[in-house]
């Protein structure tokens, strides 16, 4: 018996029962679209990250409460708050005695229902200082932002993100209004220009607020989450970081840099970090969608057990007609692989399509956005597809092959 | 030599510790050519023999010659080989594949036969055209009347070129007419030199063998020539 025949055969019998065969695969074909467009749109949004990240410049600083490993994520994105860091650590960084860095803010957020009149937007509020649109190289479209005096002062002035003054005015102008955040009365001031998104972050969705009013009336705290400094040149960010960590160990009578707590990162730094940060959440993600797999794996199983005893009498004929037990190992592990790999490439088709669809959304709505489906994704869901074929068929098939054939021949 | 020999040839079974005898030393031999009747009520022990000389069960105590071999203690595959090679069955349920062509069941034993499909194709007509069945080469076997799916059972116990033929209960399922030309064809394939083994429990479809092996509580009580042997032809009986 060649392999080619039997797969002919197995396809014959497959295709005697196409709605069967096809529900028998649904679970696989679902699995593997899953893990497909997982996989897919997580490369894509990893891309959208990382562009914009590397968009903000490779003279930028970034300051981060507590340690953590040059390439791995920071403390902040596993939702530990440390509260070590403070706005005046960020304040000092800049000066003479250190010309290279030209501006430096520090960020502290929330979230509120913030309300102009009867008019109600969920937005993210963002204290920052008034150092913001030169450090991020921003500015106003309307009005202007505040000042250090009003930073000083805790001015209660709002500069908005270009899509929360159009939720929230609906077209009227905007500055000098009063808004409510956190219960508190808000001058709006002026409107940042379109921005789009910063990672998960959508900046045009939020609100900017002095951080020593948002700090103190808002937040009710004396820590900042991030700081940032702005280098006047690229060639001078290895120092800058340098002087960054002198700076904020003498602050924190830090003698021993292994006890540092803060995190000094430059922008190549944050990719890298992002970057892992992001493998790890596809793999996870990619992970949840396997499991999809496996309970195909076991459906598919269940199915083949049943078709054993549903087709005990073929079995018995064919043994009596001389197939070996090998022959009927053979021809039901083929079966079960032969739909496990018809529904792993019906999944790659629909995982396929699924992505570029996503991707043309994404695209449609101005994100960068690279559709990517690789290679090794879809040899690896082929793979897949047999291995779980294999796997799963292996008890039916072995079932099948030990049936007496007296007995299968004499099964109602 | 005899195409099959049976020394002492016993068959117990074992359930639960508790043995069951079924066979108990037979002795006989079977030449080829023959159309050999077993022939018994049910219980007999009839069926136990045609699977032990249809290699689909092995004995417990004696000898098995085949062809001049001891098969007796073949292993799995090798009883395998011999069914694939030596014996051709038909069976009282037909036993064909459902949703399957007839020139696809016919074709069922050489699936396990190192052959070119375009050979297996050839044969499978061949056979076909010896059952009388040639136009009904694509029909599905849903589709066939009970005689002809016996028929292509008889087309398909014939496409490995056989040494024996093993009929069990041939006509058991089929009305007198259809059942007269499955004999009709049993005996033309034996005329032809084919060796066939029919089991039966009816003293009229044993009487269209040559000779009968009776068999009763697992022993072989009478082996004999049939004195007045019944001739299907053309849906009529006629004696010699």
């Amino acid at each position: 018996m060649n392999i080619i025949k039997e797969i002919h055969n197995v396809w014959n019998i497959v295709g005697r029962n196409k709605v069967r065969s096809f529900l028998t695969m649904l679970g696989i074909v679902i699995g593997i679209m899953s893990v497909i467009v997982v996989m897919s749109v997580g490369a894509g949004a990893q891309s959208l990250i990382l562009n914009q990240v590397s968009s903000l410049g490779s003279n930028l600083v970034g300051i981060l409460p507590g340690q953590s490993e040059d390439e791995g994520p920071p403390a902040s994105a596993m939702g530990i708050v440390i509260t070590t860091l403070k706005y005046e650590d960020i304040k000092s960084l800049v000066g003479p005695e250190f010309p290279y860095i030209v501006a430096a803010t520090a960020y502290v957020r929330g979230v509120d229902t913030v309300n102009w009149g009867d008019n109600k937007t969920d937005t993210n509020f963002v204290g920052v200082s008034a150092a913001l649109p030169e450090v991020e190289d921003t500015n106003v479209s309307i009005g202007r932002f505040f000042s250090e005096e009003e930073e000083k002062s805790l001015a209660r002035v709002a500069v908005l993100g270009s899509q929360t003054a159009k939720d929230l005015f609906e077209g009227t102008d905007p500055i000098g209004k009063q808004i409510r955040i956190k219960k508190t009365s808000f001058t709006v001031i002026g409107v940042m220009g379109e921005r789009g998104s910063s990672g998960f972050q959508n900046q045009d969705n939020q609100i900017y607020t002095p951080i020593t009013t948002a700090q103190k009336l808002l937040l009710g705290i004396d820590y900042v989450s991030f700081g940032r400094v702005k280098v006047d040149g690229a060639e001078n960010v290895d120092k800058t970081v340098e002087y960054v960590k002198q700076v904020l160990r003498e602050r924190h009578k830090i003698t021993n840099p292994e006890e540092d707590d803060f995190s000094v990162r430059t922008t190549a730094q944050g990719l890298d970090a992002l970057t892992n940060i992001t493998n790890a959440l596809k793999i996870f993600l990619s992970a949840i969608a396997a499991i999809s797999l496996i309970v195909g794996g076991i459906g598919i199983m269940n199915i083949m057990l049943a078709a054993v005893q549903e087709r005990t009498r073929e079995i018995g004929l064919r043994k009596a007609v001389g197939a070996k037990n090998s022959n009927i190992i053979t021809q039901f592990l083929i079966e079960t692989v032969m739909i496990t790999f018809m529904g792993a490439l019906m999944g790659i088709l629909l995982g396929t399509l699924i992505s570029f669809a996503a991707g043309k959304v994404a695209q449609s709505l101005g994100y960068h956005w690279d559709i990517v489906v690789s290679l090794s994704s879809v040899l690896a869901a082929c793979v897949v597809g047999v291995s779980i074929g294999l796997v799963f068929g292996i008890v039916p098939a072995r079932r099948a092959s030990k049936l007496n054939p007296i007995e299968a021949l004499r099964y109602e | 030599m005899a195409l099959i020999e049976v020394k002492n040839l016993t068959k117990s079974y074992e359930n639960d510790g508790v043995a069951t005898s079924v066979l108990y030393g037979l002795n006989f031999k079977i030449e080829k050519g023959e159309f050999v009747a077993i022939m018994g009520p049910s219980g007999s022990g009839k069926s136990t023999l045609m699977h032990i000389l249809g290699f689909l069960d092995k004995l417990t105590a004696g000898s098995y010659i085949f062809e001049g071999k001891d098969v007796s203690g073949l292993t799995d595959d090798e009883l395998a080989e011999m069914r694939s090679n030596q014996v051709g069955f038909v069976f009282q349920a037909f036993n064909l594949l459902p949703r399957t062509t007839v020139l696809e069941n016919v074709m069922l034993p050489l699936t396990y036969v190192k052959m070119d499909q375009a050979e297996r194709i050839k044969k499978s007509k061949e056979a076909l055209i010896a059952v009388g069945l040639e136009h009904r080469l694509n029909h599905f076997s849903n589709q066939l009347s009970g005689g002809e799916k016996q028929r292509v059972a008889i087309a398909r116990s014939l496409v490995n070129n056989p040494a024996v033929i093993f009929a069990d209960e041939p006509t058991g399922n089929l009305d007198s007419k259809s059942g007269l030309q499955v004999m009709r064809i049993l005996q033309s394939l034996n005329e032809a030199g084919r060796t066939i083994i029919l089991v039966t429990h009816e003293k009229y479809t044993a009487d269209h063998a040559r000779r009968i092996l009776r068999v009763k509580d697992g022993l072989i009580i009478e082996d004999v020539e049939v004195a007045k042997r019944l001739f299907a032809k053309d849906g009529e009986e006629l004696m010699k």
